[in-house]
C-alpha cells in the first residue's frame, strides 16, 4: 500500500489552515445573509450572491475536500463534466423564455 | 506550508500537465496513488453533482417560465423571534450549522491521518450531531410550511412550482445530510474502537487498516455542504 502511505503523508496539513477556512465560510455566509438582509436588489443582489456562493464552493473543494493537492488527472476528471453543466443551463434559459413567452401570448398574464 | 514529504517510489511520477497525459495514458489505473475509494467517492459525487444540477436548471426553468408570482423566500422562511420579525434566520441558521459540521468533519480527517483515534471518532461525532441537528430544524421548516398549506401542487402565495420544487430539493438534499449522518455514525464506531490500528476486517475495513476511509466519508459529508452552497444561494437567496 505505498501509494496509499505515500498519500496519508501528502495530507498532513495544520490544524489552522481548517480553522481558518471554517473562518472564512462563517464570514461569506454572513455576507451572502447580508445580501438578504439589507434587501439588495437586481443584478448587485445577484452577482453578489453568486460571488459568495463561488468563493465558499471554491474553499470547501480546494481545502476541506483536498482538491488542491490531488493530482491533475483527477482535479480535471472531476471539474470539467459540472463545468458543462453550464451549457445545460443556458439550453434551458432559452427554453424557458420561449415557454414563458408563448404562455404569455395564450394566456395573456403579466408575469 | 512546506512541499510534501515523497518517498523514493514515488519521485518517478511527472506533475503537472505532463502527469496529467501520463495518468490518462496508463494503461492501469488513471489516478496515480490515489485510492480505489477515493477516485470512486469522487466518481459517486460527480454523478450526484448532475442529479443535483439536473433538480436545480428544473427549478431554475419553472421559475423562470411561470406567468404567477415566485413566493418570496426571504418572508416564507421568516420567523418571529422574541417578538421580532427576522427574515429568512431559520435558513441562515441552518447554513452555520451545516458549515460548522464541515469544520469539524475537516478535523477530524486530520487527526485521522494523525492516527489519533480518539479525537477522530470525537470529531466524527460532533460532526454527526451538527447534522442531525441540521435534519431537525428541517424537520421543523417542513412542518411549519406544510402546516401553512404548502404542498407539491401548491402555496397560499403564489406559483405551485414552489412547492414541488422545494419539498423536490430540499427533501433530497435532507435524505443525503441523513445517509451521512449514519455513514458518520459507522465509520466513528469504527474508528473509536480501533478498527483501524488492528486491521479489524469488516464492512468498510475489509482493505488494511489506513484511516482512508475517514477522508472518504468526509468527501461525502463535504459534498452534502457544497450542494448547500448552491441551494441556499438558489433556492433561499435568490
Amino acid at each position: 500500500m505505498a501509494p496509499v502511505e505515500a498519500h496519508a503523508a501528502q495530507q498532513h496539513h495544520p490544524i489552522k489552515l481548517y480553522l481558518l477556512v471554517w473562518g472564512l465560510l462563517f464570514v461569506l455566509s454572513t455576507f451572502s445573509y447580508l445580501v438578504d438582509y439589507v434587501g439588495l436588489q437586481g443584478y448587485l443582489r445577484w452577482s453578489l450572491i453568486l460571488i459568495f456562493m463561488v468563493l465558499k464552493a471554491g474553499l470547501i473543494v480546494a481545502v476541506f475536500m483536498h482538491m488542491a493537492w490531488e493530482r491533475l488527472a483527477l482535479i480535471y476528471a472531476i471539474l470539467l463534466p459540472p463545468l458543462l453543466v453550464l451549457v445545460f443551463v443556458a439550453l434551458m434559459v432559452s427554453e424557458s423564455s420561449y415557454v414563458l413567452l408563448t404562455r404569455l401570448l395564450f394566456f395573456g398574464a403579466a408575469p | 506550508m512546506s512541499a510534501p514529504l515523497k518517498p523514493s517510489s514515488m519521485e518517478t511520477l511527472p506533475s503537472g500537465l505532463t502527469g496529467l497525459a501520463a495518468d490518462w495514458a496508463s494503461d492501469q489505473r488513471a489516478f496515480k496513488n490515489v485510492s480505489w475509494g477515493k477516485a470512486m467517492m469522487w466518481i459517486f459525487l460527480l454523478s450526484d453533482t448532475f442529479i443535483f444540477g439536473c433538480f436545480l436548471i428544473a427549478y431554475m426553468s419553472a421559475r423562470m417560465s411561470t406567468t404567477v408570482p415566485w413566493p418570496n423566500p426571504s418572508e416564507v422562511f421568516a420567523l418571529e423571534i422574541g417578538g421580532v420579525h427576522v427574515p429568512l434566520i431559520l435558513i441562515a441558521i441552518m447554513t452555520f450549522v451545516l458549515i460548522s459540521s464541515s469544520g469539524t468533519m475537516a478535523m477530524a480527517v486530520n487527526y485521522g491521518y494523525r492516527r489519533d483515534r480518539r479525537k477522530t471518532a470525537a470529531l466524527m461525532l460532533i460532526t454527526a450531531l451538527f447534522g442531525a441537528m441540521f435534519v431537525g430544524m428541517q424537520a421543523f421548516e417542513w412542518s411549519k410550511l406544510i402546516a401553512e398549506g404548502v404542498r407539491p401542487w401548491g402555496n397560499p402565495w403564489g406559483a405551485a412550482q414552489f412547492g414541488s420544487t422545494f419539498f423536490m430539493i430540499t427533501g433530497f438534499h435532507g435524505t443525503h445530510v441523513t445517509i451521512g449522518v449514519i455513514f458518520l455514525l459507522i465509520i466513528a464506531r469504527k474508528v473509536w474502537r480501533g478498527d483501524f490500528d488492528t486491521e479489524r476486517r469488516g464492512f468498510f475495513t475489509s482493505r488494511k487498516g489506513h484511516y482512508e476511509i475517514v477522508e472518504i466519508t468526509g468527501l461525502y459529508w463535504h459534498f452534502v455542504d457544497l450542494v448547500w452552497v448552491f441551494i441556499f444561494a438558489f433556492f433561499y437567496l435568490w
